[in-house]
C-alpha cells in the first residue's frame, strides 16, 4: 500500500523539483502542498470548512482555506475563529463554496519548507447549519512521511490527507 | 386598478403560492411537536451550570449543549471517537432520545425556501414572498371597498359560492399571511443582501485564561448566572487543553467563561439590531412562539382554497361580461358606459349601444357602475344603464357606485371629475313597487350634483327591446350621433328539465298552486349546481303565450323574457323543487302549472346569493306566505346542523293549501325545524301570518336578542305588512327593519 502510493509522489516531487530548479528558484524554500478533505454523507446543507495550519501546542499559526460563501457563519468555526481573530486579511482571497455531503474539496497551498517535519498540524474545524459545530473535525502532522496518507475525520470529514 | 394589482399577481403566481404556504404549514408544526415531547423546566428552575453539571456526569464525551427554539435540550458527544447527538432532560442530563434531524421536514424546509433549487430557487421563494405581501394589502384593500369602509370590515359577506368563501378565508387568514409574508420578504432580502444585515456584535476572544486546573462545571459562577431559558448554545473546552475556554451564546449575547475561576473571559450582547432581525427570522418559522407558529400554519393552509376560488372568481368575471371588441380604455374614452347588472342581461343591452356608438366614430369605455374611479379627462358624456335589485336596491355591479361617486365629489378630493352630460336608463319589471327605483337614485344623486342632464331617464320594463331602440334614438339626436340600434336578446344557456312529480293544492280557495319536481331531460346529464334560494329561469315555450298578454310588442310570442322561481331544494337533493301559483294571466305559471309528468321546460339557474340564511349557529326566522314557502322550506331541509329555525307562514285554508304539511312535520319531529307557526286567512280562526308575529312579540325579540337572522319571501304587499309589524315589534328594543337589513340580519325575496 505504501509502496504503491509513494511511487507517483516521487515522480511528481522530482517533475517539481526540476520545474523549481529551471524558473523558480528563489522560492526554493516554500512548497506547494495538496490537501484533500473527503465529507461523509449526511444529511443536511453545506460544510463550512476551516483548514488551518497550528503549530505543536495547538496555537493557530495561519489559514489555509475557508470553504463557505457567508462570513457572518464564519464563527461557527470557533477554533479557527478565536486564533484567527476572524479578521479579513487572515483569509483574503482563500475562500470558496461550502462543501455538501459526501463531496471533497482539493486545495493547493504553499506552505514554507521550515514547517514540514517541524510538529507542525493541518487542522480543519466544521459548522452545519442546524447541526453540530466541531473545533478539530480532523487534523494531521504535516511531515515528509505523512504525506499521501489519509487520517479519519471524526464527523462531517471522512478522511484528510495531503501531498507535498 | 385595485382589483386588477389582486389578481394579476395572483394569476402569476398562484402555484408558486400554493407551494410556498402549503410547506410552510407543514414546516409550522415542527416547534409544536418538538415542544410537545420536550421538558420545558420555568425560568429560575435550572441555571445553565446545573444543566451542565449533569449533562457531563451522563456524557463525559459531551462537547456541545443547545437549547433548540422548542425548549427541548440537545447534547453532542462522542464516545470512542464516534460522534453521537442525544435530547436530554433538562433536570438530570440524562438521555430521552437519540436525536437526527427529520429527513421529511428538511426536504421539506428545502422546497419551502428554495424549491430544492438552491439560489435560483431562494430567489422565486423570496419572490413569491413578495407577491403574497403585495396579495395580502391589495385584497384587504378590495375588502374594505366591498364591505363600504373599514369599520365595517368586520360585517358579514355577501355573495355567492367561491365569492364568498375566497373573502371569509381571507378575512380570517389576512393577518398570518402578512406576518408570514413579510417576514418572509426580509429574511429573503437579507439573503440576497438587499438590506444590510445587522452583524451580531461578538465578544472579542480571550487572550488569557488562567491555565490552572480545571474547577468542576458546576461550581462556575458565570454560568450559574445564566437561565436554562436564556441559554442557546454552550461549547464546552477539551477535557485536556488547559488554554481552551467555554464558548456560551444565550438569546441576549455570547461569550466566554474561563474553566479554573468560573468569571467571564468576555461578553458582548448582540444588539438591539441584531435581536430584531433575530426576532422576524423565528416569528417566519414559529420558533419565538411555538403556537403562533401554529396559527400562521393555519392561516398558510387557505392559500390553497383562496388561489383557487380567486381564479374560478377571476374566471367567472371575465365570463360574466360579453366580450367588449375594441373597449376603450378609460383614460381616452370620450363616452363613459357604466352598467348596473344583477343578472347580466343588461350587459347584453350595453354591449349593443357600445357597438352602436363605437361604429359611429365614439370612443366607448364599458365597466361595471362599481369601476367609477373620477379619473376620466376625455370624458364628454357619461351614461348610465342599471338594473334594480330587490327593493330598490342596487345591483350587484353598482353596490359602491353611490359611496365612491360621492366620495370623488368631496370638497378637496383627488381627483374631482368635472362635471358631464348625462343619461340613465333605468331595467326593471313593472310588477314591482319599485320599479327602476335604483336608476332613479342614481339620476338623482347626479342632479344634486347639478351635472347637466342629457335627457330625461327612460325606463325598460321587462327587457323590452322597443323601448331600448327608441332611448337610443333620442340619445343619438341629443348627442348628434345616428343610433339605429337593434336588439336581440342574449339567451341564457339553458337545460332542459323534465317534470317527474307534482302535487297540488288551493283549488278549493281560488288559489291553485303546484308543487313541481324536475329531473334533468337530457339523458346522462345531471341538474346544474344550485342550492335552496336561488332562482330557476324557465322560459314558457313560444307557443304558450296569450295574445291578450303581450310580452314585447316586437317579439310577440317569442317568450325571450324568462320567469324566475325560487328553489325549494338543492342540486345534492337530485331534484330541482319550485312551487307556483297559477295566475290566470301568467303565461309562465300557467305553462308549469299545466305540465303534465314526463313533460319538459327550459330552465336556467341564476344563483341568489342575497337571500341565504348567514352561517353560524344563531336562530334564523323564516317567514312566508303563499308560494313564498318555497324557499323556507329548502333553508329547513337543508338545516342539518339543526340551528333553530322558526317558520311563520300565512295559508287561506287549513284543508286546502297547507303546502309542505308532511314535510314541515317531519321536520319538527327531528329538530330542523324548531318551531312552526302557521296562520290561515279563511277557517274558523282566520290570521294573516303578520298577527303570529304580533302575539309572538315577546318570542321574537328574545330570539332577535340572541342574533337571529330574520328571512322573508312572498308578495310585495306581505312583506310590506311584515316589514311594519316588525318595525314595531323592534321599537322597544332600540331596533328597526331598516338597522337590521344594514346589518345583513332582514333578508326579503319578494315578488
Amino acid at each position: 500500500m505504501k509502496i504503491l502510493t509513494k511511487a507517483p509522489i516521487k515522480s511528481l516531487l522530482a517533475a517539481t523539483g526540476l520545474l523549481l530548479s529551471l524558473s523558480l528558484a528563489s522560492v526554493a524554500q516554500a512548497r506547494e502542498v495538496t490537501i484533500t478533505t473527503e465529507l461523509n454523507a449526511y444529511r443536511g446543507d453545506g460544510a463550512y470548512l476551516a483548514i488551518y495550519l497550528t503549530d505543536a501546542a495547538g496555537t493557530y499559526t495561519r489559514t489555509l482555506w475557508v470553504a463557505g460563501g457567508k462570513s457572518k457563519y464564519y464563527k461557527h468555526l470557533l477554533d479557527w475563529a478565536r486564533g484567527s481573530g476572524l479578521k479579513a486579511a487572515e483569509y483574503d482571497g482563500m475562500t470558496g463554496a461550502s462543501v455538501t455531503s459526501g463531496k471533497s474539496l482539493t486545495i493547493t497551498v504553499d506552505i514554507n519548507d521550515a514547517l514540514i517535519d517541524a510538529g507542525y498540524l493541518v487542522r480543519v474545524d466544521s459548522a452545519v447549519e442546524d447541526l453540530r459545530e466541531n473545533r478539530g473535525d480532523a487534523e494531521i502532522a504535516l511531515t515528509s512521511q505523512g504525506a499521501g496518507t489519509p487520517v479519519a475525520g471524526r464527523v462531517y470529514v471522512k478522511t484528510l490527507s495531503y501531498s507535498l | 386598478m385595485l382589483r386588477r394589482l389582486h389578481s394579476l399577481p395572483g394569476l402569476v403566481a398562484a402555484l408558486l403560492l400554493v407551494v410556498l404556504a402549503t410547506s410552510g404549514a407543514v414546516l409550522s408544526l415542527n416547534p409544536a411537536l418538538e415542544r410537545a415531547v420536550a421538558t420545558v423546566p420555568a425560568r429560575g428552575e435550572v441555571n445553565v451550570a446545573e444543566l451542565a453539571a449533569s449533562v457531563v456526569q451522563q456524557y463525559p464525551g459531551a462537547e456541545q449543549i443547545e437549547r433548540l427554539p422548542s425548549g427541548a435540550v440537545l447534547v453532542y458527544f462522542s464516545v470512542d471517537g464516534n460522534p453521537g447527538a442525544d435530547l436530554v432532560d433538562p433536570l438530570t442530563g440524562t438521555a430521552l432520545s437519540a436525536w437526527e434531524p427529520s429527513a421529511y421536514f428538511t426536504w421539506m424546509k428545502d422546497l419551502h425556501r428554495a424549491f430544492l433549487l438552491d439560489d435560483v430557487g431562494r430567489a422565486a421563494a423570496g419572490i413569491g414572498a413578495v407577491l403574497m405581501t403585495l396579495m395580502c394589502v391589495s385584497g384587504a384593500f378590495l375588502l374594505a371597498s366591498r364591505a363600504g369602509g373599514w369599520r365595517k370590515l368586520l360585517a358579514p359577506i355577501r355573495g355567492s359560492g367561491s365569492q364568498r368563501l375566497h373573502t371569509e378565508l381571507a378575512r380570517a387568514a389576512v393577518l398570518g399571511l402578512l406576518i408570514s409574508a413579510l417576514s418572509g420578504a426580509w429574511m429573503s432580502a437579507v439573503r440576497f443582501e438587499w438590506v444590510t444585515e445587522a452583524e451580531e456584535l461578538e465578544a472579542e476572544f480571550p487572550a488569557e485564561v488562567a491555565g490552572t486546573a480545571p474547577a468542576p462545571v458546576g461550581s462556575l459562577q458565570a454560568l450559574q448566572g445564566v437561565d436554562l431559558r436564556d441559554l442557546h448554545q454552550l461549547i464546552l473546552p477539551f477535557p485536556d487543553d488547559p488554554q481552551d475556554v467555554y464558548s456560551l451564546r444565550t438569546h441576549q449575547g455570547s461569550g466566554y467563561v474561563d474553566q479554573a475561576t468560573g468569571q467571564w473571559l468576555a461578553y458582548a450582547d448582540y444588539g438591539a439590531p441584531a435581536q430584531w432581525q433575530t426576532f422576524i427570522m423565528e416569528l417566519h418559522t414559529g420558533e419565538a412562539y411555538w403556537w403562533l407558529g401554529l396559527i400562521l400554519g393555519v392561516a398558510a393552509l387557505t392559500v390553497p382554497v383562496l388561489a383557487v376560488t380567486g381564479v374560478i372568481i377571476w374566471w367567472q368575471r371575465r365570463r360574466s361580461m360579453p366580450r367588449l371588441v375594441g373597449n376603450t380604455p378609460a383614460p381616452t374614452a370620450d363616452t363613459l358606459l357604466l352598467v348596473g347588472s344583477e343578472t347580466n342581461t343588461t350587459w347584453g343591452f350595453a354591449k349593443i349601444l357600445h357597438d352602436g356608438l363605437t361604429e359611429e366614430g365614439c370612443r366607448v369605455h364599458v365597466a361595471p357602475l362599481n369601476q367609477w374611479t373620477g379619473r376620466y379627462p376625455k370624458a364628454q358624456r357619461l351614461l348610465i344603464l342599471t338594473a334594480t335589485y330587490g327593493d330598490g336596491d342596487a345591483p350587484a355591479s353598482a353596490a359602491q357606485f353611490l359611496h365612491k361617486f360621492g366620495s370623488t365629489q368631496q370638497p378637496g378630493s383627488q381627483p374631482k371629475p368635472a362635471a358631464l352630460p348625462w343619461a340613465v336608463l333605468g331595467f326593471g319589471d313593472r310588477q314591482f313597487d319599485h320599479f327602476c327605483a335604483y336608476a332613479d337614485q342614481v339620476a338623482g344623486a347626479l342632479q344634486a350634483r347639478g351635472w347637466p342632464q342629457l335627457m330625461a331617464t327612460d325606463y325598460v320594463d321587462r327587457q323590452s327591446g322597443q323601448t331600448f331602440e327608441r332611448w337610443a334614438a333620442a340619445l343619438g339626436a341629443a348627442i348628434s350621433v345616428p343610433l339605429n340600434l337593434h336588439y336581440t336578446p342574449l339567451r341564457p344557456a339553458t337545460r332542459t328539465l323534465m317534470l317527474i312529480d307534482r302535487e297540488d293544492f288551493g283549488a278549493e280557495v281560488n288559489a291553485p298552486t303546484s308543487i313541481l319536481r324536475f329531473r334533468s331531460g337530457t339523458p346522462h346529464r345531471s341538474l346544474p349546481s344550485f342550492v335552496a334560494g336561488d332562482l330557476v329561469g324557465i322560459f314558457p315555450p313560444a307557443g304558450v303565450a296569450d295574445s291578450a298578454v303581450a310580452i314585447d310588442s316586437t317579439h310577440s310570442g317569442t317568450s325571450h323574457v324568462p320567469r324566475f322561481y325560487s328553489l325549494a331544494s338543492a342540486s345534492r337533493d337530485g331534484v330541482l323543487e319550485i312551487c307556483v301559483r297559477r295566475q290566470e294571466h301568467g303565461v309562465c305559471s300557467r305553462f308549469l302549472c299545466d305540465l303534465k309528468i314526463g313533460e319538459t321546460a327550459d330552465g336556467f339557474i341564476q344563483k341568489n346569493p342575497r337571500f341565504q340564511p348567514a352561517r353560524g349557529k344563531s336562530p334564523v326566522i323564516l317567514i312566508g306566505a303563499g308560494t313564498g314557502i318555497g324557499p323556507l322550506v329548502g333553508f329547513i331541509r337543508s338545516n342539518r346542523t339543526h340551528r333553530p329555525m322558526h317558520l311563520y307562514w300565512g295559508g287561506r285554508l287549513a284543508e286546502s293549501d297547507f303546502l309542505y304539511k308532511d314535510t314541515l312535520h317531519a321536520c319538527l319531529a327531528d329538530h330542523r325545524l324548531a318551531r312552526l307557526n302557521v296562520a290561515f286567512s279563511r277557517g274558523p280562526k282566520p290570521a294573516y301570518v303578520q298577527d303570529s308575529l304580533r302575539v309572538d312579540s315577546a318570542q321574537l325579540r328574545e330570539l332577535i336578542a340572541h342574533d337571529a337572522q330574520i328571512l322573508v319571501c312572498g308578495g310585495r304587499r306581505m312583506a310590506t305588512d311584515v316589514a311594519t309589524v316588525m318595525d314595531a315589534l323592534l321599537a322597544p328594543m332600540n331596533l328597526s327593519v331598516a338597522a337590521l337589513k344594514q346589518a345583513g340580519r332582514y333578508l326579503e325575496d319578494t315578488y
